[in-house]
C-alpha cells in the first residue's frame, strides 16, 4: 500500500521536475527581450484606440514607433503636444509639434433658418434618412440631424440642438471619427485655433440655396474679394477659405450677407 | 501501411474529434469566425497533437505501465502537455519568430483543449503502437483542422444571412454546428467500405 503510494508520489514529482527544470532552462537560453520602449510608448498613449494616428490602435501605434524606423511621434491627436513630447523622450528624436484638430460642423441650417419638404418616419438614423431623397429637409446637402456622428464620439462632444449637430471643442479629441461618420460629409477637421468658419455645405446657385435656407452660402464673392490675403475662393457655388494662408483677421466675417462665416469659439457654440 | 492510412482517415473522416465526438468545441465555435484565423488554429491543433502524443506514448509506455500507474495517465498528460506546449512556445519565439506570430494566441489556448488530451487518452485505451498512435494524433489533427475550415466557411455564410432575431449570434452557430456533425456521420460506411 505504502509502496503503492510512494511510487505514484515520486514518479509524478520527477515528471513535474524534469518538466520544470526544462523549462527553466528554456526560458534562461532562450529568452527574447520584450520591447521596453513600446511598454513605455503605449503608457504615454491616451489608450482611447480612436485609431486618428492611422493604426490600428494605441497598441499598433505603439508597437510601430518602438519597432520601426522613421514613425513620426505627433500623430496622435488626442494625446496632444504632451504624448508627441513623452514619446519623443523615449525614442530620442525631435519632438514634433502636434498639430491637434478639431471638428466643425459646416451647416447652419438650423430650425429658424430652413424647413422640412416631408415627414421623416423611418429608421432613425442619417444614413437611412438620406437615402430617401436625401433626406428630409429642404437642402440636401446640410445636417440631417439624426445624430450618427453623435454616436460614434468616443467623447460625447456633439450633441442635436435645434436641428443640427454642435460640437463642444472643449470636449472634442480630434480623432475625426465623426468625419467619417457623416453621410453629407459636412464635418471637416480643423486646425485647434479660433477659426473662421465656412458653415455653409450647399452647392446649389445662389438664389437656389436662399430659398432653401436663409443662412445658405449665395455664392456672392463678397468675402473672396474681402479677403486681404487672398485665401478664400468660390467653387461650386460655394466659399472655402485656405487655413494656410488665412491670418484670421475675421474681415469675411464681417462682410457675408447671409452671415454663414462664423467664428468657432472653443466652447463648440458659434458667435455671430 | 495500408493499416497506418487507414487509422488517418478514420480519424479525420468517421471519428472526427469535433464533430462526432465532440471534444474541442470551444476553439471550434471561439474561433471559426475567420478563414485565416480557423486555418492557424488548426495547424496549430495538428503540431501539438503530434508532439503530445510523441511525449506522452513513451512516458506510458516506459514509466507508467511498469509502474502500474495507469490510473495517474490524466493528470500526469496534462502536466506534460502543458509543459511541453510552454515550450514549444518559447522555442518557437527565438527560432521562428514569424511562425510564433500567425500561431499567436492559439498555442497557448492549446495547452488546455481536451481535443488534445482525448486524442492521447485514447490512443493509449486502442493499444495503439508508436507509429499508429502518431498516424492517430495525425489524422484527429486533420480532422480537426478540417472541421474549422468547413465551419469557417459556413459562419461566413451565416454572417450575410438575415435569421429570425431570436436565434441570432450563437444559437444559429449551435444549429449549423449541429447540421455540420450530422453531415460527417454519413462517412461511417465509406472509409469500411474503401479498406475492406
Amino acid at each position: 500500500m505504502l509502496e503503492a503510494i510512494l511510487s505514484a508520489v515520486i514518479s509524478v514529482t520527477a515528471i513535474g521536475i524534469i518538466c520544470a527544470v526544462m523549462l527553466v532552462v528554456a526560458a534562461k537560453f532562450m529568452s527574447v527581450p520584450e520591447n521596453e520602449k513600446v511598454k513605455k510608448i503605449r503608457e504615454c498613449l491616451p489608450g482611447a484606440n480612436c485609431g486618428a494616428c492611422g493604426y490600428t490602435g494605441c497598441d499598433g501605434y505603439a508597437k510601430a514607433l518602438g519597432e520601426e524606423e522613421g514613425v513620426k511621434t505627433n500623430l496622435c491627436i488626442p494625446g496632444g503636444d504632451k504624448t508627441s513630447k513623452d514619446i519623443s523622450d523615449i525614442l530620442g528624436v525631435e519632438f514634433e509639434d502636434t498639430i491637434e484638430q478639431v471638428a466643425t460642423v459646416r451647416c447652419c441650417g438650423d430650425c429658424n433658418a430652413t424647413s422640412k419638404k416631408a415627414e421623416y418616419k423611418g429608421v432613425q438614423s442619417c444614413k437611412a434618412a438620406r437615402m430617401i431623397f436625401g433626406g428630409e429637409n429642404l437642402c440636401t446637402f446640410g445636417c440631417l440631424g439624426y445624430g450618427d456622428c453623435a454616436a460614434v464620439c468616443p467623447n460625447d462632444a456633439i450633441c442635436i440642438e435645434n436641428g443640427i449637430a454642435h460640437i463642444d471643442t472643449r470636449k472634442c479629441i480630434g480623432c475625426g471619427l465623426c468625419a467619417k461618420a457623416c453621410p453629407n460629409s459636412i464635418i471637416h477637421m480643423m486646425p485647434d485655433v479660433k477659426r473662421n468658419v465656412i458653415t455653409c455645405s450647399n452647392k446649389e446657385k445662389g438664389a437656389l440655396a436662399k430659398q432653401k435656407c436663409k443662412n445658405a452660402c449665395i455664392a456672392c464673392r463678397k468675402c473672396e474679394k474681402t479677403c486681404p490675403s487672398g485665401a478664400i475662393t468660390v467653387k461650386d457655388n460655394l466659399a472655402s477659405i485656405d487655413y494656410d494662408k488665412c491670418t484670421n483677421c475675421g474681415a469675411c466675417d464681417d462682410v457675408c450677407p447671409v452671415g454663414c462665416i462664423r467664428e468657432a469659439d472653443h466652447s463648440g457654440a458659434f458667435k455671430n | 501501411m495500408k493499416e497506418l492510412a487507414y487509422i488517418i482517415f478514420t480519424s479525420i473522416l468517421v471519428n472526427n474529434y469535433v464533430l462526432t465526438k465532440f471534444l474541442g468545441i470551444c476553439p471550434f465555435l471561439g474561433v471559426s469566425k475567420k478563414l485565416g484565423q480557423a486555418t492557424g488554429m488548426g495547424i496549430a491543433v495538428t503540431f501539438v497533437m503530434l508532439l503530445a502524443n510523441s511525449a506522452t506514448w513513451p512516458i506510458n509506455n516506459f514509466i507508467l505501465v511498469p509502474f502500474e500507474l495507469e490510473y495517474l495517465q490524466t493528470i500526469v498528460f496534462i502536466l506534460v502537455i502543458a509543459a511541453l506546449v510552454q515550450l514549444v512556445e518559447i522555442i518557437l519565439k527565438k527560432y521562428i519568430p514569424a511562425l510564433h506570430a500567425s500561431l499567436g494566441i492559439y498555442l497557448p489556448l492549446i495547452t488546455t483543449n481536451c481535443a488534445v488530451l482525448g486524442v492521447v487518452k485514447n490512443n493509449i485505451s486502442d493499444g495503439y503502437g508508436f507509429l499508429e498512435s502518431s498516424a492517430s494524433a495525425l489524422g484527429c489533427g486533420l480532422g480537426f483542422l478540417l472541421a474549422m475550415v468547413l465551419f469557417a466557411g459556413v459562419r461566413e455564410r451565416i454572417e450575410t444571412s438575415n435569421p429570425p432575431k431570436s436565434f441570432q449570434g450563437v444559437p444559429i452557430t449551435l444549429v449549423s454546428a449541429a447540421i455540420v456533425s450530422l453531415s460527417f456521420y454519413g462517412f461511417a460506411g465509406v472509409i469500411d467500405s474503401l479498406f475492406a
